[in-house]
């Protein structure tokens, strides 16, 4: 695919991944977001951090399924988007639902797996976004790749935050627990492959 | 001409109750009739059927009453779906007239009891009741119901019966969410003897004056102020007095996490999440969390029932 082309895709994804924000803002504004309006803004953003997430671990299977190298160049942006509706979700929990209660979010943070495993999967993505830039990549060489493997234990993490969250109906967290099941199982298939050859 | 299906109403389009009967009267009053009325209707009101008679009680005064939608449209009700929009938007095959309650198990009267008949066990109080969900948010309703002690009363309990068991419609026809097995249908939930003799234990028929919606439990429902809000069974067809203490549905699909009595207590913290506080329904975006009370704030009253037990290990 031509390079204009590919940068008109990136600005067009650009501003999709945005549209879940634009429309917290308007569903705010006018008064839609329902009943439990923090729950919806909880609930809201952590969906699209874990869609961006799987979309941006989707880039390498798909690139090998289909010989669309071409994805590659999405794939910083969809993870940083990834990283930025995390921040947002943290952000919701410790401000809205919260109100920087430092002492009862730690206590919750400790106490409740779910939590605590959302937690942990947002610290473990900030050094995949602090080290996302090209420098980043030219000066840690190899060494990115491995930590970049990171990603992995993220998206486990963040899917079981989803998944024991849920109080009884766990058909929407299973959904991301499958996609992401098949995304390794794609890649292992490859490189097992690879490894033959 | 445009006619809406219900699934085509969002929640914010549905006119609260408090706005819809001004005009409602305000059209009565313009003597425009029918039409308006109709077209009242079109805009996704459900048709109301007001409550005669019934008398207001101290309960809950000092309370900022939940709105009629937030109360009719964020509901857990997993016969309907287990989304809190899903009940709202699933009732629409489910029929409450005819109904019965069959009465059963260790009583001297066992009999079965129409809805009319058991409206008319008590004369109608409204009690505006604290209403406190396990998931860690509330609301404050106006129930209108009768004491379950007028039916306890009159099913006659034999020396054997020590607990109250309360099962809710399963109707995989008319409620989609039975037709997966989320849950262990149907629906069960239990109180002690004691417990459903306690003054404030009622079997609520309406809301805000008006005949109970599908969606929050009708035609009768058992509402418990001082429990987690999921004690109280919706659609309720069969009272049973039995002599051992019940599996509730709850209890059975995860027995660490719900315990028979689960009444409100904020120091005891549900497995996954704390209970220490709480969000009240109809607060915006930056409105906090408040402190859970003890036994939802009704310990004067109930803390009694419970003397001497170690409320760690029966939550």
């Amino acid at each position: 695919m031509a390079p204009t082309s590919i940068a008109w895709i990136k600005r067009g994804i650009f501003l999709l991944a945005l549209g879940p924000l634009i429309r917290l803002f308007w569903l705010g504004f006018t008064d839609q977001l329902g009943a439990n309006p923090v729950e919806f803004i909880e609930h809201s953003t952590g969906t699209w951090a874990l869609v961006a997430l799987l979309l941006s671990l989707a880039v390498t299977p798909l690139r090998l399924l289909f010989n669309m190298g071409w994805l590659v160049s999405l794939r910083r942006m969809l993870g940083l988007f990834m990283f930025f509706y995390a921040c947002l979700h943290f952000l919701a929990y410790l401000w809205l639902d919260h109100w920087f209660d430092w002492a009862g979010i730690g206590a919750d943070i400790i106490k409740h797996p779910y939590v605590l495993v959302g937690f942990l999967a947002l610290i473990l993505s900030i050094p995949l976004a602090v080290t996302s830039t090209d420098a980043m990549i030219r000066k840690l060489k190899r060494r990115w790749k491995t930590l970049h493997l990171l990603a992995y234990p993220v998206a486990i993490l963040g899917v079981l935050h989803y998944l024991w969250l849920v109080k009884k109906d766990i058909s929407q967290p299973l959904i991301y627990a499958l996609i992401l099941f098949i995304l390794l199982l794609i890649r292992l298939y490859y490189r097992l492959k690879l490894r033959r050859v | 001409m445009l006619i809406g299906r219900p699934s085509d109403i969002t929640a914010s389009e549905i006119t609260p109750a408090t706005v819809f009967r001004k005009r409602r009267a305000l059209i009565k009053a313009a003597g425009l009739g029918t039409m308006m009325a109709w077209s009242g209707l079109s805009l996704g009101e459900e048709p109301k059927t007001k409550i005669q008679d019934y008398s207001k009680s101290s309960y809950g005064q000092e309370e900022k009453l939940t709105s009629y939608r937030d109360i009719t449209t964020y509901n857990n009700f997993y016969e309907f779906g287990t989304g809190k929009e899903q009940p709202a938007e699933n009732v629409g095959q489910f029929k409450t007239t005819p109904w019965t309650v069959s009465i059963e198990g260790e009583v001297l009267k066992p009999r079965k009891l129409g809805i009319e008949e058991l409206m008319k066990l008590a004369p109608l109080e409204e009690r505006i009741y604290r209403m406190r969900c396990v998931e860690g948010w509330s609301m404050v309703i106006p129930w209108v119901g009768i004491p379950l002690s007028s039916l306890v009363k009159l099913a006659q309990p034999t020396g054997n019966a020590k607990f109250v068991e309360l099962i809710s419609a399963a109707d995989p026809a008319t409620m989609p969410g039975v037709r997966a097995p989320i849950l262990d249908w149907p629906y069960v939930e239990a109180l002690r003897l004691d417990e459903a003799m306690h003054s404030l234990t009622i079997l609520a028929v309406g809301l805000y004056g008006e005949i109970l919606p599908a969606q929050n439990g009708a035609p009768v429902r058992l509402v418990v102020p001082w429990k987690y809000g999921f004690k109280g069974g919706k659609s309720i067809v069969r009272i049973r007095f039995v002599e051992k203490m019940p599996q509730t549905t709850w209890m059975r699909a995860a027995p660490r996490e719900y315990g028979f009595y689960a009444n409100v207590n904020p120091t005891v913290d549900h497995p996954r999440w704390s209970q220490a506080s709480e969000r009240r329904i109809g607060g915006n975006v930056f409105s906090r969390r408040t402190p859970t009370l003890m036994f939802n704030g009704y310990a004067d009253q109930v803390a009694q029932l419970y003397a001497g037990m170690d409320l760690r290990k029966h939550f």
